[in-house]
């Protein structure tokens, strides 16, 4: 069973002529664990990627994995798995001699090619040429090419896009079987709802800089709670809210009042006499507070 | 040894498995019989008085029977008209990784970079003579078979003939090195395409053309890489028909073309292969 290696930025920094794309990133990404790299299109989260796997040239900070950089791996595609965007392809070429020419390059036994094709769901589809695939095939052609040498290191960029329902849940339980081998996996993506359900940590960065890192759980406290109320009698509500000083705004199923007490807003409707029929108190999804750290990245 | 042998079987299994290269080479067959297989009989049938030379606008040049020995004229086609093909076939070998973006599996596979150039170069070169064996066989296969039928000895007996098939090899296969050099100093695949063209069908055949008129330009035309070709192969109509160009020598010629390929690719590898793959 391979074993993943530790991913480490180090103060890693990318300008492109006066336009900084990455910022002194630095984070570690852990073995047997699925760590989400997260930010919105533009963040820098492909260009990030690319410098750890030696593609983009930082200008300035290392990206290495057990401490050796891509390029002074012995056998990259044994240790590390990438699958980038889902365009790296010759349009003539099938997807079975695409997987060869690099099995070739890599000295790893022919025989993975078929093996990996099984593995995401295309083996069926071995001989057809490239040009005629659909974008999730081509998806599970990328991430087929990443574990061709059965690397303890997986890298992912947005592997879900463009994936069917079907597909968006394979790769899920995939990911965490993955970490669950030991090996370490990280996954970009700009929505936390798409890889939610699989990440164990994550990683945001906005504006090519480091917002949040932490366990998943760790975005959850991040924003005030929010108390939903609502009366058969709106307009008398308002205004026993306004009379108390509360801010509040109108929201679909009722008023969003901003404090995080849902006694303290039953108290004011029952001293003044107004009947509620919808009284809760609303924690901010993982997605607001993954949003709003990304947006307050964006004013800095 | 495995680090410089399994890039360069991963870059055969590139050429093999998409279709430009034996499109290229049928294209090439075809083109080279067509004009060998013409020629020969159109010659063939001067040279015995089967068609009067009267019948024949020869533009007030040189006689016709003075034009050299036939056989290998004809059998040189196979180079001094068919060095576009391993030339396209190089240049898209490598253009096609940038527009595909097949640069990003490449070098996750083979991080070294200058290796995988230097793989490419080795891939090519043997291609560039295989492409050289299919313009042969269509120039020399054609090319005797219509001499034989008039009776001229095509001189396939003749070691001077091989001499020059041999060298025909070479410099197809240093054409398509020079196709890789250019496709890393212009890795745009429509502008290389064009380039090529452009330069081997009009250009140069004009420059080449134009420095025969002074003595100091012959000297500098002769450097040019389609008459470097020219003269490591050793015979080509060009030089017949343009009598006042200069000629370097065959090794010379062969170095030339070589340089050319070499400092392409070289120079080729710090502008666009060693650059940020986005």
């Amino acid at each position: 069973m391979p074993i993943g290696a530790v991913i480490e930025f180090t103060n890693i920094t990318k300008k492109f002529g006066q336009v900084t794309a990455v910022n002194d990133l630095s984070f570690a990404v852990e073995p047997g664990r699925v760590t989400g790299f997260l930010g919105p299109n533009g963040a820098g989260k492909t260009t990030t990627l690319r410098m750890l796997l030696g593609l983009v040239a930082p200008t300035s900070g290392t990206a290495t994995f057990g401490g050796l950089r891509y390029r002074d791996l012995p056998q990259p595609l044994n240790t590390v798995g990438a699958a980038l965007e889902a365009a790296s392809f010759h349009p003539g070429r099938t997807a079975a001699h695409h997987l060869g020419v690099y099995t070739t390059a890599a000295g790893l036994p022919r025989t993975r090619v078929a093996e990996v094709l099984h593995t995401v769901g295309l083996a069926e589809h071995a001989t057809q040429r490239v040009g005629g695939y659909s974008l999730g095939m081509r998806q599970r052609l990328g991430l087929a090419y990443s574990l061709l040498g059965d690397p303890g290191v997986l890298v992912l960029d947005e592997p879900i896009n463009g994936l069917d329902p079907e597909g968006i849940k394979w790769i899920r339980g995939f990911l965490s079987s993955m970490a669950a081998e030991g090996r370490t996996v990280l996954v970009s993506s700009h929505l936390l709802s798409e890889v939610q359900q699989s990440v164990d940590d994550v990683i945001i960065i906005a504006k090519g800089e480091l917002v949040h890192s932490g366990p998943l759980s760790s975005l959850d406290t991040n924003i005030a709670p929010q108390v939903i109320v609502d009366s058969p009698n709106r307009d008398a509500l308002v205004t026993a809210l306004t009379e108390a000083g509360l801010a509040f705004t109108s929201g679909r199923t009722g008023l969003i009042v901003a404090v995080p007490d849902p006694g303290r807003v039953g108290h004011i409707a029952f001293t003044a006499g107004v009947e509620l029929n919808v009284l809760h108190r609303q924690k901010a999804g993982l997605e607001d507070s993954f949003l709003a750290l990304v947006e307050g990245g964006e004013s800095l | 040894m495995n680090l410089i042998l399994r890039p360069v079987a991963a870059e055969f299994s590139k050429i093999l498995t998409t279709r430009m290269w034996w499109i290229l080479a049928l294209v090439l067959f075809g083109y080279i019989a067509l004009i060998a297989g013409g020629l020969s009989a159109l010659f063939g049938g001067l040279q015995n008085g089967s068609i009067s030379p009267d019948a024949v606008n020869t533009g007030g040049g040189a006689d016709l029977s003075t034009l050299g020995t036939l056989p290998p004229l004809i059998y040189s086609f196979a180079a001094s008209v068919g060095y576009v093909f391993p030339v396209l076939l190089g240049a898209l070998a490598t253009t096609g990784e940038f527009r595909h973006q097949t640069l990003t599996p490449t070098f996750l596979a083979t991080p070294k970079r200058g290796r995988v150039l230097g793989a490419k170069t080795i891939a090519l070169f043997a291609m560039g003579a295989a492409l050289g064996v299919v313009g042969l066989a269509a120039s020399v296969g054609i090319g005797a078979l219509v001499f034989s039928g008039f009776g001229i000895d095509p001189l396939l007996a003749d070691g001077e003939t091989w001499g020059l098939i041999g060298r025909t090899v070479l410099a197809m296969a240093i054409w398509a090195v020079i196709g890789v050099g250019l496709g890393v100093l212009v890795p745009s695949q429509v502008a290389s395409i064009v380039i090529v063209l452009a330069f081997t069908q009009f250009i140069e055949p004009l420059l080449r053309f134009a420095s025969t008129f002074t003595q100091i330009t012959a000297d500098i035309g002769k450097f040019l890489p389609g008459a470097a070709s020219d003269a490591l192969v050793g015979e080509s109509f060009f030089t017949l028909a343009s009598p006042g160009g200069a000629l370097l020598t065959s090794w010379q010629g062969g170095l030339v073309l070589l340089a050319y390929g070499l400092l392409a690719t070289v120079a080729g590898y710090f502008i666009s292969w060693k650059r940020d793959v986005t």
